[in-house]
């Protein structure tokens, strides 16, 4: 097990003795920083803090201590930050904070916690309001905000008239004023199905659904199936519409106009809709286009807030520990022959460039306790410093070569493949709940031996780990028998100790690649999980699955550190920021969130996907992100400023796999059109002009030269890419199964 | 359009009958039409339901399809109990029945011997999942390994020969090279071909290079070996005119027949792009079909056979590549009925057009061939009847009748009213018309007691694809065919033409043999009578020259007097084609030799066969 140190992470030669502003605002953290962990009590923290996330955590409290659970109660509150006494001003930090300032936040938030409950009678917790919270969870009582009644003949006049006039505006404002039309539309729809009008709601159907966004397509087939107030209660998807609010931006003269149009013709009715189930966020400025505004929409639930995305993140990679001086001895000595001095040097030139500079947009070395370098890594640390000096630059000039594995007779049961990132093995995941591990290196794969014959082993001898060693079982393969049902995706742990797989049977297994056994079923989702990944730094992982929430583990904890909630969907891919403090996951609601590991909170909602996201990728320098989707588009975001700030078209089908090149010049995609396709990540990231009014408003012109960027597409014979990986030389790794047909 | 697609998803809904039905099979005996109703609204909800979740872990297994684990899978998220064993080996197991007013679909559950299961030998076992490393990009450059895509995918090269401005790629510019070689023929199609056959060989001199590259072509289509073979697919079509030019000039039957059969196998390869060889192909296949002469012995060697699987080529691609732009199957039919109604056509073109027009469909016979019956007939009846000609031509004269009474039989016997009446038959169509009657007769009787029972007489052995199917197959009427009649005597026309084109079966590559009679006499009596005749007989055994490489085609032609048939024509042919399988299937290249025994048997054995009809038959044969 990695194991993590007691005690703060201390270097060897640098210690950090920056004032630690964050533990400082995060006083539960700070006590348990004494076990060096991350608090192994879920927490649940939504996006954006929000009113309604308030009300509900009152609802689960006042439903614990209904069901005498006195101590979750004080854990719950302790951990949101809830005082017995809601008025009391002082706070110790809410969940772990975001410094000085999300203190003040968070006051704030709580007062107007109190002032809902206010206008209810002067106690805070009389059950009125809690029976108010709880009624916001019960799901009859969030789909009778449907019940107003209106004349169901007039609302095909009601709709077509907005559209009329929308249809007249000036065109500056036509563009901003359509975002309306879907949401609106999906309300008046749901309004007439719960109101029993099936022939009204579908008549409106009819007339108005071919008007919408193509990328809506999705949701609207989901949608025509509804036409009874039953199938509502069922569906999670509606739910989801309805619960959580529809975010539009709108500049401020569209609204105007909107608002007067609407007061002038009295249609309450519309009025209603937006005021009750939309969000509208207005900003000051010009009007955006139509390109603009089809660039960031396309999600469930509309764009993304603005404020959402203005937390700072730390984006910057963590400080590289440095190696000690013998050990660059021994990399001359297995170099003997080649030039010693020009090695030597640009080694030194690449370590001290590395070591000596601190990001300052880099997060606290401790900011996330991290497991210790244990000698075996810092080895493999070496190992990766040498090979990396023989690392081919890319370019677009300098196309990497891509070795492909083809999985034969999977009978397109491939589900999932990792390799390490020395590009020693590579494991597969099928459907038929079997994980298999090949070594693609001339060393066969080898047990340790049992209990009993360890015992005979002369541990003192030089080779001791080669003794422990089982010769007889060496091969090529092995196959990891446990699941219960299709694996969808495996992952290496970065030591080649240990193996995640999440399957389709709601667990998350740990494997040894040492005894090739199951160590751990991590149970949790109750549904299909989707993906897991491994922490950079390895000790952490994070899954999400059709549960909706993805979750933080510690290999040994069996119980999740953290919850991340607020996908509207499935969360189908995850991802670790290289600086480990930092989790990605992309989800059918077709966003990317980014979550912050150390508070479970958003710091990053990124609409802009047509269909569901399917594959992510980090740069290397952490400052960039990727994503693709059922769409065939890959999306580039900056996380610094949240924005997009790409678009690479060309696949025809769905993206399983991004990565970047190790240097992050070279961006590889690959795809279900069985291509792998290489970009210009360079380009891509410099052609983007942010001044600060787009840094500002978050209102970018993306430029459209996916041609330009796309630099090779290398078609496979009938194999779908599943997953591609650069090794530490840059060569393309990628696999897929070959389906014959 | 998608507005439509949506519009008719939501509208989509259980028929309430197939609710009633399922009440019935749970017990429930009496179910009221709203409640029929309000549970098939409710149950198709449930289905889209689970469906779209069933889609979601289709994506996430990196499939395309849809799989019943998947819906399973979907079940269990609802927590409903997944179905268990549906298994189906078509994909509508349903079998429909009606009677007594009530229609019904059930399942057909067949009673299994058990003893039959214990004794066959166990399926062989799934191969275990393996892995294997390729270059995909070197550099950036993808090799041109087997293991990656041929380097111009079909759209591609759709997308080139669309767009001819593109830049001009090297297999163009040799292809341009050869033709300036060939005199342009392909401007000229048929015109083109007989005049170079006419000039001498001398023009027709190669350069080292185009004869070392002819060579290497040659030898990897024509030879042993597979993987030259297919590496040599896409050059093919650049040189193929070039030797059909070639072997037009030498008379290499055997070799034409091969050649042909090449083209056969790029028509029927899916990966390439033959639009943009048509000009290429099409001359020589034309070539083929009507040239005067084909081998050195026209008058004992089998090129009729050869014609007739260029015409049946030739209808394919005209079915598979005519469009309003190039309208190939107006120019060829203008090509060909240019030339049938030349009176001084020989004999072998006049048979070659004929065919060619025959095979194209009913519509072309009707049009274009029975109205000139009377004129051929008067011109076969010239030979015939007229003073001792060649031996050539008399032959010529004795194919072309043959082969007309074949395809207009089935025609005439579709479009003329009953009776049919010698006399007004001999009015109609002169001279052969009073063969054309029986035949027609013989075509409607068969055709009705098919109907009624299996047929026994009609030698057929079904072949997985048409090969060198040198046999007069039913093609006429739907040239995608696929499972021509060896044995095919005019009698039982229209059995075949009445049968419905049979898709491609999958069954093992073997020897084919491939047994024709062509009956030169005007009524020919039952098959069965005309085998054993033809086995009294004294057979001449004729061996096409061969060439030097495995896979040649060994032709029989076996020729006997056979007394025993009624007809003015005592001349029978019976020949026996043995050939390799298709030149896709990569085993069984030696057994091409065929035991010279074997033809009485194995056609005893493929009348059996014929009997039951099943794919198996070819399994069995051998």
């Amino acid at each position: 097990m990695a194991a993590v140190q007691d005690g703060p992470m201390e270097l060897d030669t640098e210690k950090e003795t920056k004032p630690e502003i964050l533990s400082d605002g995060t006083s539960k953290l700070s006590g348990n920083a004494a076990s060096g962990t991350l608090s192994s009590s879920p927490l649940t923290a939504g996006g954006a803090p929000k009113q309604e996330d308030q009300q509900t955590l009152i609802a689960v409290l006042q439903f614990l201590r209904r069901n005498k659970l006195s101590e979750s109660v004080e854990i719950l509150r302790r951990e949101a930050g809830l005082e017995d006494q809601e008025d009391s001003q002082t706070l110790d930090g809410s969940g772990g904070g975001k410094g000085d300032r999300d203190g003040g936040e968070a006051n704030s938030l709580l007062s107007r916690v109190s002032i809902t409950s206010a206008a209810a009678p002067q106690s805070t917790l009389t059950p009125i309001t809690v029976k108010r919270a709880n009624e916001q969870l019960d799901v009859s009582v969030v789909l009778s905000a449907y019940s107003q009644q209106g004349d169901p003949s007039l609302y095909q006049v009601y709709y077509s008239g907005l559209k009329n006039f929308i249809e007249s505006v000036l065109d500056c404002h036509r563009a901003e004023l359509s975002q309306l039309f879907y949401p609106l539309f999906v309300h008046m729809y749901l309004e007439l199905v719960y109101n029993n009008h099936e022939n009204e709601a579908k008549a409106f159907f009819e007339k108005f659904g071919g008007d919408q966004e193509c990328y809506y397509q999705d949701d609207l087939r989901v949608l025509c199936g509804l036409t009874k107030k039953e199938h509502l209660k069922g569906n999670e998807v509606l739910l989801d519409f309805r619960t959580s609010r529809f975010v539009l931006r709108i500049s401020r003269d569209s609204y105007q106009l909107l608002k007067r149009h609407l007061q002038e013709r009295h249609n309450n009715q519309i009025w209603n809709i937006i005021q009750e189930h939309l969000y509208i966020d207005i900003f000051d400025g010009m009007p955006r286009s139509k390109s603009q505004i089809d660039s960031m929409s396309g999600s469930f639930a509309g764009e993304a807030r603005r404020e959402v995305n203005k937390v700072k993140v730390f984006h910057g990679l963590l400080k590289e520990p440095e190696i000690e001086v013998p050990l660059d001895d021994e990399e001359d000595e297995a170099e003997n022959e080649e030039g010693k001095p020009k090695k030597k040097k640009t080694k030194k030139d690449s370590m001290g460039s590395k070591s000596k500079k601190q990001d300052p947009n880099a997060p606290q070395q401790n900011r996330i306790p991290l497991p210790e370098l244990k000698d075996s890594d810092k080895l493999d640390k070496i190992m990766y410093m040498k090979e990396s000096t023989k690392r081919i630059r890319l370019g677009p000039e300098n196309l990497p070569s891509i070795c492909f594995y083809s999985f034969l007779n999977a009978y397109q049961g491939l589900t999932a493949v990792d390799f390490t990132d020395d590009s020693s093995l590579l494991a597969g995941g099928f459907a038929d709940s079997t994980v298999r591990i090949w070594s693609v290196t001339p060393k066969k794969l080898r047990k340790v031996k049992s209990a009993g014959e360890l015992n005979l082993i002369d541990k003192e001898s030089d080779d001791v780990l080669e003794r422990i060693m089982d010769e007889k079982t060496a091969s090529e393969s092995k196959i990891l028998c446990g699941h219960s049902g299709p694996v969808y995706s495996v992952s290496f742990s970065p030591d080649r100790n240990y193996l995640l797989s999440s399957s389709e049977d709601g667990t998350v297994r740990l494997w040894s690649l040492q005894t090739f056994t199951c160590l751990v079923g991590y149970k949790g989702h109750n549904y299909p999980v989707w993906d897991t990944h491994f922490s950079p730094f390895g000790y952490y992982f994070v899954s999400g699955g059709h549960d909706r929430v993805a979750r933080l583990w510690a290999t040994d904890h069996y119980q999740p550190l953290r919850i991340f909630a607020g996908h509207l969907a499935d969360v189908t891919c995850t991802r670790f920021h290289p600086n480990s403090n930092y989790v990605a996951t992309g989800s059918t609601d077709r966003t990317i969130r980014l979550w912050d590991v150390l508070n479970g909170n958003c710091v990053r909602i990124f609409t802009g996907h047509k269909g569901p996201v399917h594959s992510l990728a980090f740069s290397p320098n952490g400052k960039f992100l990727a994503s693709g989707s059922t769409d065939g588009r890959v999306l580039l975001w900056d996380i610094g400023h949240g924005l997009m700030i790409g678009e690479l078209k060309g696949h025809t089908d769905t993206i399983y796999a991004l990565k970047f090149s190790r240097d992050g010049e070279i961006l590889a995609s690959g795809s279900m059109d069985n291509t792998v396709r290489l970009w210009d990540s360079t380009k891509a990231f410099d052609d983007v002009e942010t001044d600060d009014f787009t840094a500002a408003t978050g209102h970018i012109h993306l430029p459209d030269n996916s041609q330009e960027l796309l630099l090779g597409t290398y078609h496979s014979k009938s194999t779908p890419v599943t997953h591609l990986h650069f090794t530490r030389r840059n060569l393309l790794l990628a696999a897929g199964g070959y389906s014959s047909q | 359009m998608a507005e439509e697609r949506r519009q008719k998803l939501c509208s989509v809904i259980l028929p309430t009958e197939s609710m009633k039905a399922m009440a019935e099979s749970v017990g429930v005996g009496s179910l009221q039409e709203d409640s029929c109703l309000a549970l098939s609204e409710e149950v198709s909800y449930r289905i889209k339901e689970i469906a779209q979740d069933a889609l979601k872990f289709m994506h996430h297994g990196k499939r395309r399809k849809l799989t019943t684990g998947d819906i399973d899978h979907a079940l269990k998220l609802k927590n409903v109990e997944p179905l268990y064993g549906f298994q189906s080996q078509e994909f509508i197991p349903f079998r429909f029945a009606s009677g007594g007013g009530r229609e019904l679909h059930f399942y057909e559950e067949k009673e299994v011997d058990l003893s039959d299961i214990i004794n066959t030998p166990l399926p062989r076992v799934p191969l275990d999942v393996s892995l294997k490393a390729h270059w995909l990009s070197i550099d950036g450059v993808q090799p041109a390994i087997p293991e990656n895509p041929p380097p111009v995918p079909k759209e591609q090269q759709k997308t080139d020969s669309t767009e001819p401005l593109k830049a001009v790629k090297p297999g163009q510019e040799e292809e341009g090279s050869i033709q300036t070689k060939g005199q342009g023929a392909s401007s000229a199609e048929v015109k083109g071909k007989e005049k170079m056959r006419m000039k001498p060989r001398s023009t027709h001199e190669l350069s080292v290079e185009q004869q070392l590259y002819y060579k290497e072509i040659t030898e990897a289509c024509v030879g042993s070996c597979e993987a030259k073979r297919a590496v040599c697919v896409c050059n093919k079509c650049y040189l193929f005119l070039f030797q059909v030019r070639v072997n037009v000039v030498q008379n290499n039957l055997a070799l034409l027949i091969y050649l042909m059969r090449m083209v056969k196998a790029l028509m029927d390869n899916p990966t390439l792009y033959l639009e943009k060889y048509l000009h290429e192909l099409i001359p020589a296949v034309v070539t083929c079909i009507v040239s005067k002469q084909l081998c050195l012995r026209p008058d004992v060697d089998n090129h009729w056979a050869l014609r007739d699987f260029a015409a049946r080529l030739m209808a394919q691609s005209c079915k598979t590549f005519s469009t309003t732009t190039n309208n190939i199957q107006s120019r060829i039919t203008k090509t060909f009925t240019k030339a049938l109604l030349d009176d001084k056509t020989q004999w072998t073109t006049r048979y070659g057009c004929i065919a060619g027009l025959a095979e194209l469909g009913h519509d072309v016979i009707k049009t274009l061939i029975i109205p000139r019956l009377s004129v051929e007939g008067a011109r076969i009846k010239a030979v015939m009847d007229g003073p001792v000609v060649s031996n050539i031509d008399k032959i010529g004269a004795d194919h072309v009748q043959s082969l007309l009474l074949k395809h207009c039989a089935s025609v005439v016997a579709k479009t003329r009213p009953l009776p049919d009446m010698v006399d007004q038959y001999k009015v109609d169509y002169g001279y052969l018309g009073t063969m054309l009657c029986s035949h027609v007769v013989k075509a409607r009787a068969q055709a009705a007691f098919q109907a009624q029972t299996v047929n026994r007489t009609t030698l057929t052995i079904t072949q997985p694809r048409p090969t060198l199917s040198v046999s007069q197959s039913g093609l006429s009427t739907s040239s995608g065919s696929r499972a021509p009649s060896i044995i095919k005597v005019p009698s039982s026309l229209t059995l075949m033409s009445t049968r419905p084109g049979t898709p491609t079966q999958p069954s093992p590559p073997a020897t084919k043999y491939i047994v024709m009679a062509t009956s030169a006499g005007a009524a020919s009596t039952q098959q069965v009578i005309t085998l054993s005749s033809s086995q009294s007989g004294s057979p001449v055994t004729s061996t096409v020259p061969s060439t030097p490489t495995s896979l040649q085609p060994l032709v029989k032609l076996e020729s006997g007097n056979t007394g025993a048939v009624s007809g003015s024509r005592p001349l029978q042919k019976y020949i026996v084609v043995s050939l390799p399988s298709s030149s896709s299937s990569l085993e069984n290249k030696s057994s091409s030799v065929l035991p010279s025994s074997t033809s009485p048997i194995s056609m005893e054995s493929a009348v059996k066969l014929e009997r039951s009809e099943s794919p198996a038959a070819n399994t069995q044969s051998h």
